[in-house]
């Protein structure tokens, strides 16, 4: 930390391998973002539980990996694992609790989600305790590759394919599927929607569901690369917000933008001014807000 | 009908009483819920009074604690004009913030403060030369009371107070007379004037109100009591650390105020009170106290929603209602 690398030399394969991280860090980001826009886009609600999921998404991959014990393919199972009983929790949470504040104002629907932060964090710590998990990296990625004459982990690779990967199936899901399609209605109105015959207490369950699957993945796939500790939930929900702040609440190219801006603005800021890119990161959010409320992408709520 | 007995003047003065009947423990938890009664009161101002739901209002907390914090133990400054810097330069960033806060709606706006507050605990996280950095500022100095000691043992009978009993004394007047000064805030036309926008801002702007001003009047207001509170706090804490303006102190200071009941004046100091006392029963038998405070959220929300005193009302209420038997 604090060491300043010469601005006079633009190597231009460290910047690319900066460039690289950084975007290795917004495909995370991303996962996680667009489940909480999801959430907001939909519900209207912003989930602060939303970090939450992703570190419980990370301590349970952890334990299925511990449990299915070494062997090809179990680190997938248990990420898959992971994300799915996620996905649950998050289900259930919305069925018998959340479900009962949409009538109440937003404050206490923010309020329960924090109060989700507080009791699943505490859950964590009585379940796995305070020191940190770790989880190897899965078979047939362990080494690293040579691209563009930087030394790339095969694993960081990989979630730079999976990014795009999942952003684009989710695009196709919103867009082109009879699902997505009652999403985006929901989003706009649901009163409506409910009114010509849709589910919309289950649209809404299902919508929690898959943001949540996203969070726990985010969480799944990021022990690999780092360790597993509690305090990781608090730390990223607000990385999270920035996110979908900056692209656009409820938009959902928006959060992948932002995602792709915050990893570069932390890449690159730690390199030229390495005391202050968590201010930089900030002070964009801030001026987003300002300049444009509802963000780069997103389109202004009526 | 007997007159209204000034129970917070009594409860004030009852609470001078603290160290000489306690021990040094009550005297320490007693300092704590005042500090953290006055914070939470600023924040009903703001959320209570005029509906604006801040996330971020730790900044002005963990602002007037750097403030008084660095005047006195870098300037070497009196407690009696750090204190009250604190305030001020709370309410100045307050406005700079404000005044683009006020300018959204709803989420926007909780979302700009939590912004505006994250930039607040990065500076303070990262300036080393000035805040301390990730260490933050420990050993502040209590304010100068050897006059207060001299003073005191002329008197027989008094004297005998240690440095931090005289420091809760202090920290007794201040928040009492900021809690005087808040409550003919909120009882003022300005106060009335700010009920109403949060009952109906469209309805406030017809009837020619500058919504706002108001506004931002209210969230300087509340910024420069959280600053005030921020400042006892760092002298009572002995130091000053950047996680005074974290998002989860703004979560906390929401739960006190949201405990006690949003909206009615000393709901937040009730909150706070319960709050701290809760804790410190609670975490000398389990280290998962936030388990505990999510649970008493979650019920809050569910079951009690009106807080503490809107638990005391239906009850009231339904007493009240009950036919008196024979």
């Amino acid at each position: 930390m604090g060491a300043r690398w010469p601005v006079s030399m633009p190597d231009l394969s460290f910047i690319v391998a900066q460039s690289l991280s950084g975007l290795t860090a917004a495909m995370f980001l991303f996962l996680i973002a667009s489940g909480l826009s999801l959430i907001f886009g939909v519900l209207r609600v912003l989930n602060f539980a939303h970090g939450t999921f992703y570190m419980l998404g990370a301590y349970t991959t952890y334990q299925f990996v511990q449990w299915l014990g070494p062997g090809p393919g179990t680190f997938w199972m248990a990420a898959l694992g992971a994300a799915l009983a996620v996905a649950l929790l998050g289900g259930l949470v919305e069925r018998f609790l959340f479900h009962r504040l949409y009538v109440k104002e937003e404050l206490y629907q923010l309020l329960f989600t924090y109060a989700l932060v507080l009791i699943l964090s505490d859950v964590a710590k009585i379940l796995w305790g305070t020191q940190q998990k770790s989880v190897g990296r899965p078979r047939g990625l362990t080494g690293s590759l040579n691209v563009f004459g930087i030394t790339l982990p095969a694993y960081n690779l990989f979630i730079l394919l999976l990014g795009p990967a999942i952003a684009i199936t989710f695009w196709f899901v919103l867009q082109r599927t009879r699902a997505g399609r009652f999403i985006r209605a929901a989003a706009l109105d649901r009163e409506t929607l409910g009114a010509l015959g849709v589910n919309v207490d289950r649209l809404y369950t299902g919508v929690f569901m898959v943001a949540s699957f996203l969070g726990g993945l985010g969480g799944a796939l990021i022990t690999p690369m780092r360790a597993v500790v509690p305090g990781m939930d608090t730390d990223v929900i607000v990385d999270a917000f920035v996110v979908v702040v900056i692209g656009g609440l409820g938009s959902f190219w928006g959060t992948f933008l932002g995602a792709v801006i915050y990893g570069q603005v932390l890449s690159f800021g730690i390199l030229f001014f390495p005391r202050f890119s968590i201010f930089a990161i900030f002070a964009l959010m801030a001026a987003v807000l300002i300049l444009r409320p509802w963000g780069l992408l997103g389109r202004p709520l009526s | 009908m007997i007159r209204r007995v000034p129970w917070a003047l009594l409860i004030f003065l009852a609470a001078f009483s603290v160290p000489a009947l306690g021990s040094r423990f009550y005297t320490f938890l007693a300092n704590d819920v005042l500090i953290w009664a006055l914070f939470a009161t600023s924040l009903n101002l703001l959320v209570g009074y005029t509906g604006l739901v801040s996330f971020g209002h730790a900044a002005y907390f963990g602002i007037g604690a750097y403030t008084t914090g660095i005047l006195m133990k870098s300037g070497g400054v009196p407690f009696l004009l750090a204190f009250p810097a604190a305030g001020a330069f709370a309410g100045l960033c307050a406005l700079v913030f404000g005044f683009f806060c006020v300018r959204l709606t709803r989420i926007y706006f909780a979302m700009l403060t939590l912004a505006f507050a994250q930039i607040t605990w990065a500076i303070c996280f990262k300036w080393n030369e000035v805040t301390g950095g990730e260490q933050g500022m420990p050993d502040i100095p209590y304010p100068a009371f050897d006059w207060v000691d001299r003073l005191a043992s002329a008197i027989p009978a008094i004297g005998g107070y240690r440095t931090s009993d005289y420091y809760y004394f202090t920290c007794l007047i201040a928040v009492g007379v900021c809690l005087a000064v808040l409550r003919r805030i909120v009882l003022s036309p300005f106060g009335r004037m700010l009920t109403t926008i949060r009952e109906n801002a469209e309805r406030a702007e017809f009837i020619g109100v500058n919504v706002r001003r108001y506004e931002l009047a209210a969230f300087v207001v509340a910024g420069a009591f959280a600053g005030l509170a921020g400042g006892l706090f760092g002298i009572f804490n002995r130091g000053v650390f950047p996680d005074f303006a974290y998002w989860t102190k703004s979560s906390e200071v929401l739960i006190m105020t949201l405990l006690g009941g949003m909206g009615t004046f000393y709901g937040p100091a009730v909150g706070a009170l319960v709050l701290i006392w809760l804790n410190q029963q609670i975490v000398s038998y389990t280290e998962y106290w936030p388990l505990i405070l999510g649970t008493i959220l979650v019920l809050l929300l569910f079951v009690f929603p009106g807080g503490l005193a809107g638990a005391v009302a239906t009850v009231s209420r339904r007493l009240a209602r009950r036919p008196a038997r024979a």
